[in-house]
């Protein structure tokens, strides 16, 4: 008799675990012991004021750079190992593609190089996903930085990794490629795909992340769901005597701030629940930090 | 196809489609025109030169000796230009230019992405300096109509010299940024043909210091020593007052030579390799 499947089963690694990791430039302290963890399938976005660690830690997942303390692991892998690489796709902040490649030669390199067997048909369907299908032949060179920062998603996306890691993806993007970008963000956690996002763009975050995560000075400041991050911050009566905030009220208290203010003889003209925006926690959390 | 075949194909590619190739190209075929014209007309003077009539010197040997010897380093000094400027950024420079970040983070790995450089880059020069050196051979065998002691040794050792310098540019890459890389591979290359004229000096002067120094020389730049070497081997059957003569000249040949001088050229290779690769391993993209 064979034993329960669940002898031998192990749980799934998450598709990032970072814990306690720090990295110094000289006397610089870019991460000050962080912990992060990026499970199957979520999208956490990673947010900061420049110089705030953001970049280090995505290439630290990605093992072009080395830390300095702490640890970061892939799937299960060490980071930077031959595993970990082999799960992941990555989006430099700054990048570039050799000139003289075509868009399907340049996810033709990387097909090989990740070792993927998905062929014209793979290269056919990101070209397709990023939007770029009437430009397979056309040469890097002859693209917009828009086209090309499509195509480096694209790039990214070959061989179907479990762990996305997209630093500034939307930078060189107008609104209508920012929108395409965040229609496949969603449509990669429909299919399971795990993503960690590196954006200025808070609205963006807001809108595709499950999770956010904030970093100052090295250090996570906040961390939690959009909808977490978001504190209440009062209902707004009006009322025929102008407008009246009540402060830390939330929307449970609603009912009984109405009848009150109808028992008062007043005459109500809309309830307002007012709650704070990822912007406003964000500022909140950098203490207003810019670059 | 491994991984390595597609970096050599991908450096490859990049190699030829720069413009600093097609500049090499065309000042080499420059080169090799006014090359033939000058073995052209040294072979209608070569009747009317006559020495003093107690003098021995055969001037057809003379003339295509230092002839060869002059293609010999206008091929390593071209050689050397290509081999530069195809890998002085392979590293620093192209993570400047962020082209080296979506291929490092593939699964291939650091070492095996830059064996790859460096065997794509080799494979470039190596059949520019042989083909080269042979149509320099095949202008001085139709026009001179004469042939060195050597043939296929001392273009394997300039190829050779050429290698390192590849692999020296490789290292410089990896810690520094592409112009200062670029001028530490070109001062090196000029240091070591200081070293190689002042052996020849030496050896006229008889000076045991400078022979010394350009010994030395010759063991730390081994590409230096390599060239001279194939220039010792154009004339080592050449005598008397003729291999004197070109001793004193320019082109005289090597002090240093032999195997020893080759398995240290490839051990050094190896070393300078290794070294590479252990400082790309740890350098911070």
């Amino acid at each position: 008799m064979s034993p329960p499947y669940w002898r031998y089963a192990r749980p799934v690694p998450s598709a990032l675990t970072v814990r306690g990791l720090a990295k110094r430039y000289g006397s610089v302290r870019a991460l000050k012991g962080v912990d992060l963890d990026v499970a199957e399938g979520e999208l956490v976005g990673l947010l900061g004021p420049n110089g705030a660690g953001k970049s280090t830690l995505v290439k630290i997942a990605a093992g072009l750079v080395r830390p300095t303390g702490g640890e970061a692991q892939v799937a299960g892998s060490r980071a930077g190992s031959r595993a970990a690489r082999a799960s992941l796709g990555y989006l430099a902040e700054l990048f570039r593609f050799p000139g003289w490649y075509t868009a399907d030669e340049v996810l033709e390199l990387h097909q090989r190089l990740a070792g993927s067997h998905g062929g014209a048909a793979e290269r056919g369907r990101l070209l397709e996903l990023v939007a770029l299908s009437e430009a397979a032949s056309r040469r890097v060179d002859g693209m917009s930085k828009g086209m090309q920062q499509r195509l480096g998603i694209a790039q990214a996306l070959v061989g179907e990794p479990r762990l996305l890691l997209l630093d500034e993806p939307t930078s060189a993007l107008d609104p209508v490629g920012r929108r395409t970008v965040r229609v496949l963000l969603e449509e990669l956690r429909g299919r399971g795909v795990s993503v960690l996002l590196n954006s200025h763009l808070l609205s963006e975050i807001e809108l595709v992340c499950d999770r956010v995560v904030i970093l100052l000075g090295g250090e996570v400041v906040a961390a939690g769901t959009p909808h977490e991050l978001s504190r209440p911050r009062g209902v707004e009566l009006e009322t025929d005597e102008g407008v009246r905030l009540v402060e830390g009220a939330t929307r449970e208290d609603v009912p009984r701030l109405v009848a009150d203010a109808v028992a008062a003889g007043r005459r109500i003209f809309g309830v307002r629940v007012l709650t704070s925006t990822l912007e406003d926690t964000y500022l909140e959390a950098v203490g207003g930090e810019t670059d | 196809m491994s991984s390595v075949g597609v970096i050599v194909q991908y450096a490859m590619r990049e190699a030829v489609r720069r413009k600093v190739f097609a500049v090499v190209v065309l000042l080499t075929g420059v080169f090799l025109i006014l090359f033939w014209l000058a073995n052209h007309f040294v072979h209608g003077q070569l009747a009317t030169i006559t020495p003093p009539r107690d003098v021995h010197v055969d001037t057809r040997t003379f003339a295509g000796a230092f002839l060869l010897g002059l293609a010999m380093f206008a091929t390593l000094f071209l050689g050397v230009v290509l081999a530069v400027f195809l890998t002085l950024g392979v590293v620093s420079g192209d993570a400047e230019r962020g082209l080296l970040q979506p291929l490092v983070v593939r699964p291939i790995g650091r070492s095996t992405l830059l064996l790859s450089r460096f065997l794509g880059a080799a494979g470039v020069c190596v059949v520019y300096v042989l083909v080269v050196y042979f149509v320099s051979l095949g202008i001085i065998r139709l026009t001179l109509h004469w042939r060195p002691a050597q043939i296929v040794w001392p273009g394997v050792e300039l190829a050779g010299g050429v290698v390192i310098v590849i692999a020296l540019s490789l290292l410089g890459s990896v810690v520094l940024s592409s112009t200062a890389n670029g001028i530490a591979i070109f001062m090196l290359f000029g240091a070591g043909l200081v070293a190689g004229l002042l052996g020849s000096i030496g050896h006229a002067l008889n000076s045991h210091q400078i022979k010394h120094a350009a010994t030395i020389a010759s063991w730390a730049l081994p590409f230096e020593a390599l060239y001279q070497d194939g220039l010792r081997m154009i004339t080592e059957r050449t005598s008397g007052l003729t291999g004197f003569l070109l001793q004193l000249g320019p082109f005289g040949g090597a002090y240093v030579h032999g195997w020893p001088i080759r398995v240290w050229a490839f051990g050094y290779l190896l070393v300078v390799g290794a070294v590479a690769l252990y400082g790309f391993s740890r350098r911070d993209l």
